[in-house]
């Protein structure tokens, strides 16, 4: 099936100092992707999304990197993978958040609600973010998603969520609080233990 | 920290619901290697234990979602990031051997992956990064930074600059000392490209006693990780050469029927 000639080079963790590189504002730097991931002309909802990454032994990783990729507000991503002219790409917005967790393995994304892509059967998928989680004692990091409560229907007929065990969907799904200063979605990773999040191979 | 003792755990494989469709017409990745990648669970590396997933990994098809990732290209970057002898100098230049690192990105089926941003990271000559939470009593190094960013070209060739990095202790096991490296994250093409992974040096000593570089089974896959001394690279009377290739996830032939 497929023509492999090398094989992969193995990940390696991304230990515990990659800040002053990959997240570095606080070094005075500029780093390629932040958190905020939305400007004030960005077409769509404007939402943010939190939560806490937590251990097997339900503590903080307060030294993890997530990194959230996702479609804007009219289900286009802004890569050459996405040919889909029809549909808009918005100039502010490239999809690609970073966030160092803090000392309460706290995570949040500024960003806005994606649009529904096209899945499995261009069947249309819910609308979600894809998620990356690298960390000290990871050595592979590991993928998963975020779905948003409010869109049951959508989340219904999602076909990623449907191939998932009913009692283990909601590890993927944060939580709508509509807060003064807009909507907050609430959603945290269990990297091991019972309520471990879903991680895909992708 | 025999390699052999340490308890191996990958990640499982739920099976794949035979749904027959075309995911997607584009071509979809290879997935994963984990004959290759290390485990989650890697009992040696002590930090693992409680941060491993544990449930098997839920296939999922490559989607829009998986067959897309951000692009930084040329743009994004300045020549003097590629230079970490410069991009941290204040009043001089930084104290260790000086080197160039050099190398090709392909993907496994052997094509060139061009304009793909990689960044790195490292400690200064004597074993002490920058990090605010590093608190190794090692001196820092006015003159050095120790990041850089760089875009491979149209062959998928990178070149950067920086001083040899230096040893460093760390707390994961009696007199545990991490070999010298060079971390480097690479974007790739898609999402599900993304590559995290450290580049070591030839001759190492420490690399027989280090968990992380162990944690990689297959032997011959461990051994790309350390780069090569190279003559070829190496720049007369100024900095010595080492060459990393790096091999980022290729593509099937067909799409993918899930």
């Amino acid at each position: 099936m497929a023509d492999r000639k090398v094989t992969q080079t193995p990940g390696q963790t991304i230990g515990p100092f990659f800040a002053y590189c990959l997240t570095p504002e606080h070094y005075g730097r500029k780093g390629i992707a932040g958190n905020v991931m939305a400007g004030p002309a960005t077409l769509g909802e404007h939402i943010r999304i939190t939560g806490r990454l937590l251990d097997g032994e339900g503590g903080a990783m307060d030294d993890a990197l997530i990194e959230v990729w996702q479609a804007n507000a009219a289900g286009r991503y802004d890569s050459p993978g996405d040919a889909r002219d029809e549909v808009p790409l918005d100039p502010t917005f490239k999809g690609f958040g970073r966030c160092m967790t803090d000392r309460d393995g706290c995570f949040t994304f500024d960003t806005v609600k994606p649009g529904r892509v096209p899945g499995q059967g261009n069947r249309l998928q819910a609308p979600h973010v894809s998620v990356i989680i690298h960390s000290r004692g990871m050595l592979s990091h590991a993928c998963t998603r975020i779905y948003f409560s409010d869109e049951a229907k959508a989340n219904d007929e999602d076909p990623v969520l449907a191939s998932i065990e009913a009692q283990r969907r909601p590890t993927l799904v944060a939580r709508r609080e509509d807060t003064p200063g807009g909507p907050v979605y609430h959603l945290d990773i269990h990297i091991q233990g019972e309520k471990e999040t879903v991680f895909f191979d992708a | 920290m025999p390699a052999e003792t340490a308890a191996r755990v990958g990640p499982g494989r739920s099976p794949i619901g035979a749904c027959g469709e075309i995911v997607s017409n584009a071509k979809t990745y290879l997935p994963r290697d984990w004959g290759v990648q290390p485990p989650y669970l890697y009992e040696g590396y002590k930090s693992t234990v409680t941060r491993s997933p544990r449930k098997p990994l839920v296939p999922l098809p490559q989607t829009l979602s998986e067959l897309t990732g951000p692009v930084y290209g040329h743009d994004a970057v300045q020549a003097i990031d590629a230079d970490l002898t410069r991009n941290g100098a204040v009043n001089g230049q930084p104290l260790g051997q000086r080197i160039k690192v050099t190398g090709r990105v392909t993907d496994e089926n052997g094509r060139p992956v061009p304009g793909t941003l990689i960044e790195i990271w490292q400690t200064n000559a004597a074993g002490r990064y920058v990090h605010k939470v590093d608190t190794h009593d090692a001196p820092l190094d006015p003159n050095f930074f120790g990041a850089g960013r760089f875009v491979t070209d149209a062959d998928g060739r990178y070149t950067f600059h920086s001083i040899r990095p230096g040893e460093y202790p760390w707390l994961n096991h009696d007199k545990a000392f991490r070999p010298a490296h060079i971390h480097f994250s690479l974007l790739g093409p898609s999402f599900v490209t993304r590559l995290v992974t450290q580049m070591y040096f030839p001759g190492d000593a420490l690399l027989p006693l280090d968990p992380i570089f162990l944690s990689v089974s297959d032997e011959d896959a461990r051994n790309r990780l350390v780069s090569r001394y190279s003559v070829v690279a190496t720049e007369a009377d100024y900095a010595l050469g080492y060459e990393f290739d790096i091999v980022l996830r290729g593509r099937n032939a067909t799409p993918m029927v899930a």
